[in-house]
């Protein structure tokens, strides 16, 4: 395979891609992400099936990842002969006959379940699907092909400009390449945001035979699913952007580490690798070039502190995850004392898009400090939750209200860069996402994860359960972050529980900083993080815990009891017959009476009494 | 050697094909291993120590430090409650105890009659559709205390 019969089968493939738009047959899209997936797309894909077996209609079904929006999921989109695709959301099986009927019987759109089309142009009255509040203010440069593409056909990334960025630097001197990156100004999208180019600079500089490249798919900070987004729903653009770094750094050897949690993400990357081998875009001397690469993937066993690049190193060669002390970073003495790099999925699947549209054009995107788009997984208590893509400098306000469409609850905080990262209060909802204002407010950007948190949410809870995951994540060796998580956790629960002092909370403090110093590497130099950050902006709350033995968010299971308001009973037993311990009793149509000495505070009698009972809310959880 | 190592030595010989038998192996053999067994067994861990020339004792070290790895034989049916960031403010704590008081397990440990095994797993990546719960392959989405009863009373009686 040569440059030219690339561009052959580039060719090729926009023609099959321009034949798809304009389709004879009637397509059904279906996003089967594992989002989607979780949301019951298999289930609605089999009435689909169905209805067109009945009918004896040849319509043809295609997979795609994640377009985004994961609360409007399942999402079905269907692409009738002359019309653009038009998407339907939270469809039901039960939903599908009705929506095939109207295009099929009656020969117009489906109003039902409608969202929007995903054409160019005005149709039929019909909003854009992209002009929705969730989209409108996004910009998607890295997940431009999620959700829009069969991420199983190759044909679908070839026709949408795929391996031209790569195919550009093959006709480079590597020092271009590197320079184009830096006027881009693209900086590592897994947490710290240290520029790519001067990682990589240090690396090809290296004197070595060998040079490895690592593609960190080890997405574990607990609330974020960018990366595995990415990889479930445009596999190659990753793919092609380990090339671009490999031919940039003389690597010749690449390991996806991916977590095992992400089983259809790691099936569609062992395909896309197949399919890179057949085009002749791995292996030895790619497309005609002196320029050979491969790829292995290693899965990931359950470790958190993996994403760290010296503990992911051990891994991969077989050892216990433990950071190293650094120097020598991984980019001088990494894998196998090899000069290596590791770079985030995100930072590898934006280097296509620089390639093929220029440094300054991503550069156009963000702020002066922090330039191009950024993905978030925007979750938590907000209305409309998903995957979303902005320019970088946005401010936090316009992501939870203008995107995510506020709370339903009065908002409280949004959480930031995960179990390294803090909580953010409403004063800082102005603050513009980058690395370095995020940084100033105590809080990181970190790989992502956007958690929205309302008045029904306790932060000494949240900060707990941080804490509690980063005691159970840390791997040992340091004894601040070892013992220290500990006795941070045990402080948290003894003021959850309400036998808190106001020294307890001093003592948080101050055991935050010997963490903070005594860690040799960002796990547990970042632990405490969400802990301070809870102190510092909801210190009141806190102080409810201690003083007041109140959890105001009604959270703690502690410090909170089960009511039944007997003027709202209608005594319907619903609850009565959910009470694992027999705690409310009551004959029916009278009020029942709920025994507190005997209550687990489970929960049940709260949720049938809200969804199932005839009175709604009869049932109150105070403190 | 034992009849024992024979039968594990005779079924491994199909994962030794798969591998170099370098250091870096380990990790992936074990996946393999346990992709066969279910778990890893003391007469396995013995020979991939002989095949890939690496101490019992060190691969014990790095089989427990990864969360993946298990020692006891796994029930039938797994259900792993997700506690990541955004299932934990939606409940998932609260869920992951419904879970255990019905199964009456705890972490990490199955039924008495071999049948469920109960485990909190860090992030899904389902967070959208929070609270999540993996029962075997099938993620459920946006759990509640009574829908966990119901799968669960569900499959019991099914």
């Amino acid at each position: 395979m040569s440059i030219r019969t690339l561009d052959e089968r580039r060719k090729k493939a926009a023609s099959k891609w321009a034949d798809l738009q304009t389709s004879p047959a009637p397509l059904i899209f279906i996003g089967a992400a594992s989002c989607g997936l979780a949301a019951g797309a298999e289930d609605v894909q089999e009435a689909v099936e169905r209805y067109l077996k009945k009918n004896k209609i040849d319509g043809r079904i295609i997979q795609v990842g994640c377009i985004g929006p994961c609360y409007l999921e399942p999402l079905m989109d269907i692409q009738m002969p002359g019309q653009p695709r038009i998407s339907y959301s939270n469809v039901r099986p039960s939903d599908v006959p009705l929506i095939m009927e109207s295009f099929f019987e009656k020969k117009e759109v489906a109003k039902s379940r409608l969202a929007g089309h995903l054409g160019d142009v005005e149709f039929d009255g019909i909003p854009r699907f992209f002009d929705m509040p969730m989209l409108k203010p996004q910009v998607r440069i890295v997940l431009r092909n999620c959700g829009i593409i069969d991420p199983d056909d190759l044909d679908h990334y070839l026709a949408r400009d795929g391996y031209l960025g790569f195919e550009k630097c093959l006709s480079l001197p590597w020092t271009e390449i590197l320079d184009t990156i830096k006027r881009s100004g693209l900086r590592g999208r897994g947490g710290a945001g240290f520029p790519t180019w001067r990682k990589w600079l240090t690396c090809r500089e290296m004197p070595s035979e060998q040079r490895y490249l690592i593609c960190n798919a080890d997405e574990g900070d607990p609330g974020a699913f960018m990366n595995r987004s990415l990889i479930e729903g445009d596999p190659h653009a990753v793919l092609e952007g380990m090339l671009i770094a490999a031919y940039t750094i003389g690597a010749s050897q690449g390991y996806v580490y991916i977590r095992a949690e992400y089983p259809l993400a790691i099936k569609r990357l062992k395909k896309a690798i197949v399919q890179m081998r057949e085009l002749g875009v791995l292996g030895q001397n790619i497309l005609g070039s002196d320029f050979s690469f491969d790829i292995r993937i290693k899965e990931g066993a359950g470790a958190f502190v993996c994403g760290e690049e010296t503990a992911l190193i051990a891994s991969i060669e077989g050892k216990r995850g433990m950071p190293r002390t650094r120097p020598p970073f991984p980019a001088v003495s990494g894998l196998h004392a090899k000069p290596t790099i590791i770079n985030n999925v995100e930072t590898l699947g934006t280097l296509p898009n620089i390639l093929r549209q220029g440094a300054e054009w991503y550069a156009g995107f963000g702020t002066e400090t922090s330039k191009g788009t950024k993905t978030f997984s925007l979750v938590g208590k907000v209305r409309r939750t998903g995957l979303i893509e902005v320019p970088l400098g946005m401010k936090l306000r316009e992501v939870v209200f203008d995107i995510g469409g506020g709370t339903l609850k009065p908002f409280k905080a949004v959480q930031t860069g995960g179990p390294s990262g803090g909580c953010l209060s409403e004063e800082f909802l102005d603050t513009p996402i980058d690395y370095e204002h995020l940084a100033e407010a105590g809080s990181i950007m970190g790989s992502g994860g956007l958690i929205v948190v309302d008045s029904d949410t306790c932060i000494v809870d949240t900060a707990k359960y941080f804490l509690g995951f980063t005691q159970k994540e840390s791997c040992g060796k340091c004894v601040p972050c070892r013992v220290g998580t500990r006795h941070m956790v045990k402080l948290l629960e003894k003021i959850c529980d309400g036998r808190g002092e106001l020294a307890d909370l001093e003592k948080l403090e101050k055991l935050s900083r010997t963490i903070k110093n005594g860690s040799l590497c960002q796990l547990g130099g970042t632990a405490p993080n969400p802990a301070l950050t809870s102190l510092k902006y909801f210190r009141s709350e806190f102080i409810s815990h201690v003083k007041d033995k109140r959890c105001p968010a009604v959270v703690c299971k502690s410090l909170v009891s089960y009511r039944v308001i007997a003027g709202k009973c209608t005594g319907c037993q619903r609850c009565v017959s959910v009470c694992p311990t027999g705690a409310i009793t009551g004959p029916r149509s009278e009020p029942h009476n709920l025994d507190r000495t005997k209550c687990i505070k489970c929960r049940s009698c709260y949720e049938i009494c809200r969804f199932d009972a005839i009175a709604g809310d009869a049932i109150i959880i105070e403190s | 050697m034992n009849t024992r190592d024979s039968i594990s030595d005779s079924s491994l010989s199909e994962v030794r094909r798969e591998f170099k038998g370098e250091r870096g192996d380990l990790i992936p053999v074990l996946q393999r291993v346990q992709d066969i067994f279910g778990y890893l067994r003391p007469e396995t861990i013995r020979s991939v120590s002989r095949w890939l020339k690496i101490s019992e004792n060190e691969i014990f070290g790095v089989a427990t430090f990864y969360a993946q790895f298990r020692f006891h034989p796994p029930g039938r049916h797994h259900l792993r409650v997700c506690l990541g960031t955004a299932c934990h403010v939606r409940g998932g704590e609260q869920i992951f105890m419904t879970a255990e008081q019905r199964l009456g397990v705890g972490p990490g440990e199955t039924t008495a009659d071999g049948q469920y095994d109960l485990d909190r797993v860090a992030c899904l990546g389902c967070c959208a559709l929070a609270p999540v719960v993996a029962f075997d392959a099938k993620i459920h989405s946006q759990m509640s205390v009574l829908k966990i009863q119901r799968i669960l009373d569900e499959h019991k009686n099914a």
